[in-house]
């Protein structure tokens, strides 16, 4: 079912594969490289489940927000590598003793870490961190910004099952507004050459969106027409206090994932979503465990993948690599 | 006592309609003569030869009174916001704040329009006027309630009170650091629509024309509302505006990088609406430019863009990034105009003409002379400015307070 792809779009003449000090964003990252860092985590699904790349390095995963999953993504993907993984739960400790967060990045910094893996509530916090530390930083969720890692594993998970991104079609349903897994999936999935869709209730969907190149709906059934993906977005309960629903059966009703509304999509039609589900919110049980259709499960195998590629690409030019044109030396 | 003859400069007065060569005599803190003069010979002379005489500048609506910030912008009178730590809801404070800025600026208070700016129970208007109170704000925010709202009109107006507004729904502004668009899009920033404006202009003016009061509008920078004010004023509303030369010349693409000294309240708009309101200074529409003056510390803008507090120093640039906005072409009457001569007519407050008898407050500049912000020279106390680094033409060369000279160019 699942077959090992390679990047459509190799890495032109010239250029490097991964010019950049951090991993903050998909925005402004070339196809090539979003293809480069793919085929590097393919790597890890295909050959092997463990490397040394890292060892002897400190990783620190650094979450201002909770998390779980993504936390333990990124601590299994360190630790298969050989890093020394540390993880603080900040959320919890410096920030409610009212130190500020450059004086946090500072600390953070004089501990030395290789890599900084950062999750914060605040748009734009992990860049301010970023610009004070003199390590290489991953973006693991800012505010309603970006979530880079999740946009790729969503790639790696569809390149693997449809051969490809090109092309297709892909509806990303639901609570768009305040996710930052629907911007970094539009600028990813945008820049790869596929057909993007915006599906969510109007209160929901963000102002000026077909300027990110892509088509918004409001209406779920039309939105699902003909789609080869559709990728489900957790809707938080919060959203019925500030108004910007009714309840969570009209939510159901309308934007939920059922079998009888995704018979519109394409028959082959791959159902993914980034968890923590709500089943019977956004999506129905039967969907969500239909092993034909439903891609949830190999997400979070792929996140561990392309978040090993993610720190061996950015810590290599500290193990003292270099691009060389044709390879690493 | 000395007599200050300022000679040759081109005298740019709105509100006497002159506009020509002339001098003009200063004694006993007023003003004595203007035009073709005599001067007695003991006179201290100044030659303006070049330069462009106006009367000093007024900011309608400063949050910190940064005495030589003002010199520098050629300010010598400001409207002090109550947003102050306490806010100015008591006549004590309205007294105290009244001597803040001397000997160097005038400060005029504007009272509380409700007790610590709370939107639910009227300040003591009446008492504050007493005091000295120039006006009446609402503050940083809006009123959020209309019952409070109009009673403060019907209020105030017995007083004889303009209530300046800030003109942003505070439901629909909700804790939104930008205004919906593109930008607060792809930056994933918490953003409001524009229309939090039109829609708080709408009920304020609708009140005020109920209510016969006096309403200033203290920024605007919309399309939407500045066509609401300027349908209001052909029907004899009494409502006038302003707006801030960051308004006239940045939009809210600023914010990419989330550069949070772009950070501003109202937030910076839409290419569309920074157009519109500039073509509204130019038609008139907006009665004043004011600087916003609200400048922050370092650590109140190192922050996520979202975390920061809005707000940037304005006071020393006030002049030139207005000149800049409108052009040399739009005439610099008009830009006296919105800088001196309306603010004082709307508040009712002494300066802002060159008339004899009026004080001695003259602003000495030359609109050719180019420099550069340089935000670490600034003399706030905190110096953020989105126009670090942003060369200008144009210069205040000497104020004039009082008859005295209190800054001088180097």
């Amino acid at each position: 079912m699942t077959a090992q792809t390679k990047s459509a779009t190799p890495v032109p003449d010239g250029a490097h594969p991964f010019p950049h000090d951090h991993l903050l964003g998909i925005e402004g990252m070339q196809p090539w490289e979003i293809g480069f860092l793919l085929d590097e985590a393919e790597y890890w699904v295909t050959h092997r489940q463990r490397g040394k790349q890292l060892k002897r390095l400190t990783q620190i995963n650094a979450f201002f927000e909770n998390s779980t999953r993504t936390l333990v993504s990124f601590e299994i993907a360190g630790k298969r590598l050989g890093a020394d993984v540390v993880s603080m739960a900040v959320a919890n400790s410096s920030v409610k003793k009212g130190e500020t967060l450059l004086d946090t990045a500072l600390t953070l910094d004089a501990m030395h870490p290789d890599v900084l893996v950062i999750r914060h509530e605040a748009a734009g916090a992990v860049q301010l961190i970023a610009s004070k530390v003199s390590c290489p930083v991953l973006n693991a969720g800012d505010g309603q910004h970006e979530h880079p890692t999740q946009a790729l594993l969503d790639a790696l998970t569809i390149r693997r099952r449809k051969t490809r991104l090109e092309g297709l079609r892909i509806a990303i349903c639901g609570d768009v507004l305040h996710s930052r897994v629907a911007r970094s999936n539009f600028h990813l999935l945008s820049a790869m050459g596929a057909e993007v869709r915006a599906v969510a209730p109007p209160t929901l969907m963000p102002p000026a969106i077909d300027r990110l190149g892509v088509i918004p709906f409001t209406n779920m059934d039309d939105g699902l027409k003909g789609a080869d993906v559709v990728m489900m977005l957790r809707l938080q309960r919060e959203r019925m206090a500030g108004a910007y629903l009714p309840s969570e059966r009209e939510y159901f009703h309308f934007y939920g994932l059922t079998e009888k509304r995704l018979a519109a999509a394409a028959d082959d039609v791959l159902v993914m979503h980034p968890g923590p589900m709500n089943r019977g919110v956004e999506i129905a049980t039967e969907v969500a465990d239909d092993i034909q259709r439903s891609a949830i499960k190999e997400q979070v195998e792929m996140g561990v993948a392309v978040r090993m590629a993610c720190l061996d690409v950015l810590t290599r030019q500290r193990r003292g690599l270099a691009w060389n044109g044709e390879g690493w030396a | 006592m000395t007599v200050l003859h300022i000679k040759g400069a081109h005298i740019v007065d709105p509100a006497s309609g002159r506009d020509e060569i002339g001098d003009i005599v200063i004694e006993d803190r007023k003003i004595a003569a203007v035009g073709a003069v005599q001067a007695p010979s003991s006179a201290k002379r100044l030659d303006a030869g070049g330069l462009v005489a106006a009367p000093a500048f007024i900011d309608a609506g400063v949050f910190r009174a940064d005495a030589e910030a003002c010199l520098a912008g050629g300010i010598t009178r400001i409207l002090l916001m109550p947003d102050q730590s306490p806010a100015l809801d008591d006549p004590a404070l309205i007294e105290r704040a009244m001597r803040i800025g001397k000997p160097h600026v005038w400060v005029h208070p504007l009272a509380a329009a409700t007790r610590w700016l709370a939107g639910t129970e009227l300040g003591e208007i009446g008492l504050m006027q007493a005091a000295g109170a120039a006006g009446v704000s609402t503050g940083r925010r809006q009123i959020a309630s209309s019952a409070v709202m109009h009673r403060l009109l019907r209020y105030s107006r017995a007083f004889g009170m303009t209530v300046m507004s800030h003109a942003e729904d505070l439901e629909l502004a909700g804790s939104a650091s930008a205004t919906d668009g593109e930008t607060a899009t792809r930056m994933g920033l918490p953003s409001a629509p524009a229309i939090a404006e039109s829609v708080a202009v709408s009920r304020d003016i609708r009140l005020a024309e109920d209510t016969g009061a006096a309403l200033h509008i203290r920024t605007v920078s919309t399309a939407g509302a500045i066509d609401i004010v300027r349908r209001a004023k052909s029907r004899g509303v009494r409502v006038t505006c302003g707006t801030t030369p960051a308004h006239l010349l940045l939009n809210d693409a600023e914010a990419t990088g989330y550069r949070s000294f772009a950070r501003l309240s109202p937030p910076l708009r839409s290419e569309a609406d920074r157009l519109a309101t500039v073509a509204a200074v130019q038609d008139g529409t907006i009665d004043v430019i004011c600087s916003g003056h609200d400048p922050r510390t370092q650590e109140e803008k190192r922050l996520p863009y979202a975390y920061a507090s809005p707000g940037m120093a304005g006071l020393e640039t006030l002049f030139s990034l207005s000149l800049m906005a409108l052009g040399e072409e739009a005439g610099l009457s008009a830009l006296v105009a919105r800088l001196s001569a309306a603010p004082a007519r709307i508040f009712g407050l002494p300066g802002g003409k060159l008339d004899v008898g009026a004080p001695a407050d003259v602003a000495l500049f030359d609109p050719k002379r180019a420099w550069r912000v340089e935000a670490s020279a600034l003399s706030h106390a905190a110096a953020n400015t989105p126009f670090d680094r942003l060369p200008v033409r144009g210069r205040v060369v000497t104020t004039i307070k009082g008859g005295e000279i209190v800054y001088n160019a180097s």
